[in-house]
């Protein structure tokens, strides 16, 4: 058996293992079963509540690991209060690839006569639809996307809201005006946010630039780690993040800087560089929904989107370094914001090219901010 | 970009390559005994686990990296039995370990993930990291890379300047001459299997305890296809290894700092780079025909006489 004495074959044998390991990683790509073709699609509105004497099974599909913080720890947490509803049976899976797996996954859950299933990631977005189509009477919550059913609503937050705030805390902190963001992909959500904190930190630091780096991950500690690195040796001296891993916290502790958070207060990983954080609040919500569909008034088509008037998002305490005149200024516009009065993505607004996008007084609207694709002026970076 | 910046850069890049350096080198010595072997992903991934675990439980960051390079040596010799002592088909048995490593990984690391583990930290070696230029970018690093300086020149010095180092060369070229000699090529082929795993372990412990403190699925992230790629780039050399594991992990580096910089070039193709990289290296080494440098024996097993 000598085939390796050639270059070629031994080239061959290792683009096949690569590829093996690649194909791997998408395996499990199985279509769910067509049994919806002759089922009635057509649900009254609103769904009719499960008869009284069941339990609501209520389930929840994660993207990550819930780990001790992140995205899909904040998301458990609102599980968590769903769990503790007397009339309740949850379950979960969590670090559920977006779209094939997830069509696998959440199939599982309604074809298990699941009442109410939380798919909480945008990536999921597809699959849920396609699911819901064919299960009309398994009611579905989509979190971050755009697309709805009879059966299906979508949710999220205004989370651009403490991004801002976030932002006013960074811009007040920096010496160096530069700030530095780790951020995920490039999708309206992730440079929405972006947009909301550098608008929060030019209000009260003109000077201040927003840095961003693209790691296209939602969970690598050791490449996001590397891309606040890269950030502090550009410069910045105040490190945020879009990322679940604490990985861009340790760098800024590291370099004896400091850092904003995300998902939920990460000061445990970095305490001497976490500033606060952007953080979801979403047991309020999910022991809403669950109510509603008790009680029958639960409805599909939907579009969600509450922010911190409704304690969906907030920002997470403030580390000791943060002075107080700071705080205050912080804390006045986040007495605003609870209050309902929402002014983040109010003009004058301009973006990266210096062309005014909304002039002075004009309102963002939901529809421009959901479909957010440029950055505003102070960012430093691209969107593609 | 001024001095600063690039110092960031390289020391970065250095950082980077470590891992995949520590992996290419162990590939190399089971290679130069004449085992292929394609586990390495898998091999990185479990060593990593084993790492990180060994450090969260004992506390030591030193008994973690043994850890790592034992478990490595343990699924290294996994193979080293199925080829060596059963005549099994190396590029199999490779592939197999690399599925059953990434598997293990999953399984056991799950519980895992998110915690934290003592790691190694960078510290500024005495007088050497106050050189210009080249203490900021080789003397302000941690413990490990210090160590990964060592090797190579240990590598080199075993397989060219010892007796037995002769001897695993000489049985992945010929295995029959090593037998002829009075030599035992099966124990010897086992060892460069084992040592070579062990070295591979060592660089998926660097993911765990140095690269970051945490654990995660999916560290070893392909660096084991790209050490098994940079053999062949290095052509079986020690010295190229170095430099190979250095420009990767530099085009990895220098991706992320050109966006930090401000570039209008879209972050999709920068992220591609390191890998476009590899792929246009492993063409060009087999353009230029360097496969002669491949020891004669590799991948082919030795068969009983008789």
């Amino acid at each position: 058996m000598n085939v390796f004495k050639s270059m070629g074959a031994k080239l061959a044998v290792f683009c096949l293992g690569a590829a093996l390991t690649l194909s791997l990683a998408a395996c499990g790509d199985q279509k769910a079963e067509q049994k919806a073709a002759d089922k009635p699609a057509v649900e009254a509105k609103p769904a009719p509540a499960p008869a009284a004497d069941k339990k609501i099974k209520v389930g929840f599909v994660y993207v990550s690991p819930i780990g001790d913080a992140g995205y899909s720890y904040a998301h458990h947490q609102g599980q968590k209060a769903v769990a503790a509803l007397p009339f309740v049976e949850s379950s979960f899976v969590e670090s559920v690839p977006e779209g094939a797996d997830s069509e696998r996954v959440i199939t599982n859950m309604a074809r298990k006569d699941f009442d109410l299933v939380f798919t909480t990631s945008f990536g999921y977005m597809d699959s849920t639809l396609k699911v819901a189509k064919e299960f009309p009477k398994v009611r579905f919550m989509h979190c971050s996307g755009f697309k709805t059913a009879e059966n299906m609503s979508n949710y999220f937050g205004r989370m651009y809201q403490a991004r801002y705030l976030t932002g006013m805390v960074a811009g007040q902190m920096t010496k160096k005006n530069i700030l530095g963001y780790v951020a995920a992909f490039p999708i309206p959500e992730v440079i929405r946010g972006i947009n909301a904190f550098t608008l929060g930190a030019r209000s009260v630091n003109p000077q201040a630039q927003v840095r961003v780096v693209w790691t296209k991950t939602w969970y690598d500690p050791a490449l996001e780690k590397d891309a606040a690195v890269s950030l502090l040796d550009v410069g910045a001296d105040v490190i945020a993040q879009h990322q679940d891993s604490p990985g861009p916290q340790e760098a800024a502790q590291q370099r004896g800087v400091y850092s904003i958070g995300y998902n939920s207060d990460m000061s445990a990983f970095a305490p001497k560089a976490h500033l606060t954080a952007a953080v979801w609040n979403w047991a309020p919500l999910y022991v809403q929904t669950v109510e509603e569909v008790k009680n029958g008034t639960w409805k599909g088509g939907q579009a969600i989107w509450g922010g911190m008037d409704k304690g969906v998002v907030d920002v997470a305490p403030y580390g000791p370094m943060v002075p107080d005149a700071v705080k205050a200024k912080v804390e006045a516009k986040r007495a605003e914001l609870k209050a309902g009065t929402d002014t983040v993505f109010m003009g004058p607004i301009k973006d990266q090219a210096g062309k005014e996008r909304y002039a002075a007084g004009q309102k963002a609207p939901d529809a421009d901010l959901l479909g957010m694709t440029w950055f505003v002026e102070g960012v430093v970076g691209t969107t593609e | 970009m001024d001095w600063g910046i690039l110092v960031a850069l390289l020391a970065a890049a250095v950082q980077s390559g470590t891992p995949v350096l520590f992996a290419t080198l162990g590939e190399m010595l089971s290679e130069k005994g004449g085992v292929l072997n394609l586990g390495v992903e898998g091999m990185m991934s479990v060593a990593a686990l084993a790492a990180f675990l060994t450090a969260y439980f004992t506390g030591s960051p030193w008994l973690g990296f043994l850890a790592g390079g034992l478990a490595g040596a343990c699924l290294a010799s996994l193979h080293g039995v199925i080829c060596v002592g059963f005549l099994g088909n190396q590029v199999v048995s490779g592939l197999a370990l690399t599925i059953l490593g990434l598997g293990l990984t999953h399984f056991f690391g799950t519980p895992y993930i998110g915690l934290a583990a003592p790691g190694f930290s960078k510290f500024a070696v005495p007088g050497l990291a106050d050189l210009p230029v080249l203490g900021g970018i080789l003397f302000r690093q941690d413990a490990l890379v210090y160590v990964s300086y060592v090797l190579p020149v240990a590598f080199w010095f075993f397989l060219q300047r010892t007796r037995p180092g002769l001897a695993v060369r000489a049985v992945g070229e010929m295995p029959a001459a090593v037998a002829a000699a009075g030599l035992h090529p099966l124990r010897l082929r086992l060892f460069a299997a084992v040592a070579g795993g062990f070295l591979v372990g060592l660089g998926g412990a660097y993911l765990s305890l140095a690269y970051t403190h945490l654990w995660t699925n999916g560290l070893s992230a392909g660096r084991g296809w790209i050490a098994v790629a940079l053999v062949i780039f290095a052509f079986w050399r020690p010295g190229r290894a170095v430099a190979g594991a250095y420009l990767f992990g530099g085009v990895m580096a220098f991706q992320l700092r050109l966006q930090a910089t401000g570039t209008n070039l879209p972050s999709s193709l920068l992220l591609m780079l390191p890998y476009a990289l590899t792929v246009l290296v492993l063409a060009l080494s087999a353009w230029r025909g360097r496969g002669a440098d491949a020891p004669a024996a590799l991948g082919v097993n030795i068969e009983p006489e008789g």
